[in-house]
């Protein structure tokens, strides 16, 4: 198999605060290949974005500071890289598309020209020709008027338009790794389904593999085709998402797949799995899940010993003591739900 | 306010005085002008909208630490700020020195020595600070100063705190009409050059009583408070409790002072401390031109008036009360920069 | 954006108005401008019914006002109370261009400084600059401008006395044998003056500049240049600073009005002759109709500039235009 275009092995990213470190990114490893979408799902603080973050050098490094690990772009290791050649692949080989569209884009600075920039950052191109390239990249992601659109600021545009034109900006250079950070999280229902397709056809003109962060399971079922489960700053589970949804295999994945509510099936009430996650900041030891987690039943490898993240199936990885009870459930979402608002 | 986004002119002001705390680790939230009296914000902000929404969240987060723990917090909050700790352990020494002024003082300050005028500061004689031209002991002198400037600036901070907040909070409160008018009555009391102003009131109202100079500066100084409060107020006035206190049937008044009070009373708080600093300097400045406390009350302003004359001969006349000043109010500004750390929920940024 | 400014303009002149009604107002009902000289024994009864007569004193308060307004639109402003010969204008002719001169020059300073310090202090934030300014700051906003203006003084009148040095000036706008207004003379007398205003207004626009710029260093947008790949000072000139500067043109129009108030302490203790002195000299006399024309011509430089913030202000910020 060739080889990933990214490869994060054992990753973990730390902020000082006033109440004590917190440990948003605890030893995290995977891996992407070109072409495909690999998508991150996890709650807020489960350190889904942080990593992606890391991965660019866009954590300030006082309060944060990278701990240890890598991450492999194209072979070569971000993390340690000058300044210099991180600027080159940000933007270039490796975009990122934010989750606010509203405030991600300079409100003083005319749209055209910060898309532009994105494009003059890396190579050597007249105004002229950049000017001509954005409008085209304008078209390509579905504003209409483009030409007049050039000229205008972010605040005359609609958040889906503004969220097509961080798109715009982010395969303005063919970038190799795409990388979505909870992309229509900020976005009308209405308007999300017009974003995924975009970003579809971003992805078919570009071929470029895709990092899809959310906590939407509707988007990882339309968009994904491997799935990462975070939970706590840890990978709890990773594998492609037809199994995902047809057989997971961690207790997290399983109470998250039994939270959703199902328009087929007559239910009572909502199921959503109890309690809170963990602070980051003094986890206790042992799995970061077991207190709400129904298959652990307070047993005490669960209490005291972390799980690693292991391998149960060809292309399948859980971090879980006691995946192997989990066999032969089958999920209750034997089929992808559609993505909402579609 | 209905049409925040729409920016009238006197807007971006309001903008930049509604959001006033929320720029991480910042001392003032008012400041005062070049002269001394006209007030200014000392922190940016974001578009008015913005800054109603963060209010709101704010507020909501405010909601959660409330009850017991909040100020548990809060203490706990202010004491790790050492600077403010410092200070207010040295604003205590000097202010009390000056409350019991007629305990210490080694002299009184009335009583004149023209045998000893003009002597440079020693420790003969206890003349710690000198004696002025007709030889009255400088160190009692500047004590007593201390008194009348405290006693001025902390009635101008109560009178302000008390205008202030009321007319924020009936404006934030009520909205409509009555928010537009007192809006535009703050906006032009803002923007008006103060210490003219003042100098004005005080030429034309009669000057030398402290309690006159007190209340001119107060009706000039509570419009930073006002602008706060009534924002604080419009956000809180939304809140699902205030209207269940409404639909149980609870007065406006009572709705007010039990509710939406005890959430702002932080930044109140904040402002008036600061308020206090800004006032000692403001009644020394107008006391210095003459249009304020007039001799023979000893206040650090008119010791330094009287001191002018004779400053290339005896420094002493004019530093010593105006180090007092700057030490006093010194002192105050990094308490209220540690009070906004503490009682200010909008302060979550980065730390100083 | 023209209609902006129209409708702006348009907007100030009730207020200019409003402005003029209030001033005339509060000095009128504070009692009789001639209470004062009539405890003067020496004030005869034939000029008390000359004044009287001249200046419409027993008319009712309107009418006084229509014929203050007339005064001032087509008389110069009117006279004095004492003076039926002199125009008011006359002295303030003279007076304004001094006060213009020393207020501009502190102006430009303060900002060029203070903001210099805010953004090097956001950029390098946690460092000793920072914290160096940091204390600056407290210490400016903790000092009377009076206070620190007699200290320059006592400092470089010190220094001529004991070595005979004379680097500035401690008064007057020029020395007794010059009149030039640009020149080193001059700039050598206006330079202590300015450094006393300049010092309170540093402290604020640089405290000012420094959380804004933090703020908006902090901010998405900004997050999203750099992950562009643009090099850092591209994303702290073009992105950053951009964006932090438009709030000073607000603050700098708020603190107009404190400029005014320091520039009148400055200007009496460094005894130039500037609006300062006159504003003092007339509210010790209690002549109320100087005192009214500089309160006029103060507010209507408080209306403009703020109109002019304004204007500016729409016109760097394109969020604003569109009313």
């Amino acid at each position: 198999m060739a080889e990933p275009i990214l490869s994060i092995r054992d990753l973990a990213v730390e902020f000082a605060t006033d109440d004590g470190v917190v440990r948003a990114v605890d030893g995290v490893s995977y891996d992407v290949h070109r072409g495909e979408t690999l998508g991150i799902v996890g709650e807020s603080g489960s350190g889904k974005s942080v990593s992606q973050l890391a991965i660019l050098g866009l954590i300030p490094q006082p309060p944060g500071r990278i701990v240890r690990g890598e991450a492999l772009f194209d072979g070569k290791d971000t993390l340690k890289m000058s300044k210099r050649e991180l600027r080159n692949i940000r933007g270039g080989d490796v975009a990122m598309i934010f989750q606010d569209p509203m405030t991600s884009l300079n409100p003083v600075l005319k749209v055209g020209k910060q898309i532009g920039e994105a494009i003059q950052a890396h190579r050597n191109v007249s105004d002229k020709e950049t000017r001509d390239r954005v409008i085209s990249l304008l078209e390509l992601v579905g504003v209409p008027n483009p030409k007049r659109r050039y000229d205008q600021y972010p605040h005359e545009f609609s958040g889906g338009m503004r969220q097509r034109a961080m798109i715009a900006m982010a395969i303005a250079n063919e970038p190799k790794l795409l990388i979505a950070d909870e992309p229509t999280t900020a976005l009308d229902v209405t308007i999300q389904a017009q974003i995924l397709e975009v970003l579809k056809k971003a992805q078919e003109e570009t071929h470029a593999a895709t990092i899809l962060i959310t906590h939407d399971l509707g988007l990882i079922a339309e968009m994904a085709d491997r799935v990462c489960v975070m939970y706590a700053g840890q990978v709890v589970e990773l594998t492609d998402v037809y199994t995902l949804f047809a057989a997971p295999r961690h207790p997290y994945t399983v109470g998250l797949m039994d939270s959703l509510p199902r328009l087929t099936v007559e239910e009572e009430s909502l199921r959503p799995i109890p309690g809170q996650p963990p602070s980051l900041i003094n986890r206790p030891p042992g799995c970061p899940f077991h207190p709400r987690c129904f298959l652990s039943q307070g047993r005490i490898r669960c209490r005291e010993e972390e799980p690693p993240l292991r391998r149960i199936g060809a292309a399948h990885l859980t971090a879980c003591h006691y995946a192997d009870e989990l066999e032969g459930r089958v999920g209750h979402l034997a089929e992808p739900v559609a993505a909402e608002g579609h | 306010m209905t049409d925040v986004g729409k920016p009238r002119g006197r807007a971006h002001d309001a903008l930049v005085t509604d959001a006033a705390e929320r720029s991480g680790s910042e001392p003032p939230t008012i400041a005062v002008g070049p002269d001394g009296a006209t007030l200014i914000p000392a922190t940016p902000a974001t578009e008015g909208a913005v800054a109603e929404d963060q209010l709101a969240i704010v507020h909501e987060h405010g909601l959660e630490l409330k009850s017991r723990s909040q100020w548990a917090y809060a203490r706990k909050r202010f004491l790790r700020h050492r600077l403010a700790m410092a200070s207010l352990i040295v604003l205590i020494l000097i202010l009390g020195a000056g409350l019991l002024a007629g305990f210490i003082a080694p002299y009184s300050f009335d009583e004149i020595d023209l045998e000893n005028s003009l002597k440079a500061p020693s420790l003969a004689d206890n003349h710690f600070f000198g004696t002025d031209f007709t030889g009255r002991d400088y160190f009692s002198r500047i004590l007593y100063g201390i008194q009348t400037s405290e006693r001025v600036a902390f009635l101008v901070a109560l009178l302000s705190t008390v205008i202030g907040t009321t007319i924020g909070a009936i404006a934030g409160y009520y909205g409509g009409w009555s928010d537009n008018i007192l809006m535009r009555l703050t906006d032009l009391v803002l923007t008006l050059p103060g210490l003219a102003v003042l100098l004005t009131a005080a030429a034309f109202l009669g000057n030398g009583s402290q309690y006159r100079v007190a209340v001119i500066l107060a009706l000039l100084f509570w419009t930073q408070l006002a602008r706060i409060v009534r924002g604080s107020f419009l956000s809180l006035r939304e809140k699902e409790y205030v209207e269940a206190a409404k639909a149980v049937g609870s007065g406006d008044l009572r709705i007010i002072m039990r509710h939406i009070l005890p959430n702002v009373v932080g930044p109140i708080v904040v402002n008036a401390t600061l308020i206090v600093g800004i006032a000692i300097l403001t009644e020394a400045a107008l006391s210095f031109l003459g249009f304020g406390i007039q001799p023979p009350t000893p206040a650090l302003g008119v010791l330094i008036r009287d001191g002018q004359e004779l400053q290339d001969i005896a420094w002493w006349l004019v530093v010593f009360p105006g180090a007092t000043i700057v030490l006093i109010v010194l002192c105050i500004n990094f308490i209220g920069d540690g009070l906004r750390d503490a009682l200010d929920p909008t302060q979550r940024r980065t730390r100083t | 954006m023209v209609t902006y400014i129209i409708r702006r303009v348009l907007y100030s002149i009730p207020v200019l108005f409003a402005a003029s009604v209030l001033i005339f107002a509060s000095v009128t009902v504070v009692g009789d401008p001639l209470a004062e000289l009539k405890q003067n024994p020496l004030f005869s009864k034939v000029t008390e019914k000359r004044i009287i007569e001249r200046k419409h004193l027993d008319d009712p308060i309107p009418v006084q006002y229509a014929y203050w307004v007339k005064d001032v639109v087509t008389n110069q402003f009117g006279t004095p109370l004492l003076q039926p010969g002199d125009r008011i204008w006359n002295d303030l002719k003279r007076v304004i261009p001094h006060t213009l001169q020393l207020v501009i020059l502190s102006e430009l300073i303060a900002l060029l400084v203070g903001i210099g310090i805010g953004v090097y202090s956001a950029i390098r934030q946690y460092s000793v600059f920072d914290y160096a300014a940091t204390t600056f700051s407290f210490l400016g906003f903790s000092l009377p401008v009076f206070w620190l203006a007699l200290m320059l003084q006592i400092v470089f009148t010190n220094a001529f006395l004991k070595w005979d040095v004379r680097i500035f000036y401690t008064s007057g706008l020029n020395s007794s044998d010059q009149t030039c207004t640009f020149c080193v003379d001059r700039l050598q007398h206006l330079a202590l003056p300015a450094m006393t205003l300049t010092v309170l207004s540093i402290a604020q626009y640089s405290r000012f500049m420094r959380a804004s710029m933090l703020e908006v260093i902090n901010s998405d947008y900004v997050r999203t240049a750099r992950a562009k790949g643009l090099p850092e000072e591209t994303v702290t000139l073009r992105h950053a600073l951009r964006n932090a500067l438009i709030p000073i043109v607000t603050v700098s129009a708020l603190t107009f009005g404190g400029l005014i108030g320091g520039a009148v302490i400055t200007e009496t203790i460094f005894q130039l002759d500037g609006m300062g002195p006159y504003f003092i000299n007339n509210l010790l006399s209690q002549d109320v109709y100087p005192v009214m024309a500089w309160l006029m011509i103060t507010a209507t430089a408080v209306i403009l500039f703020n109109l002019l913030a304004d204007v500016l202000y729409a016109y760097i910020d394109p969020r604003i235009r569109y009313d």
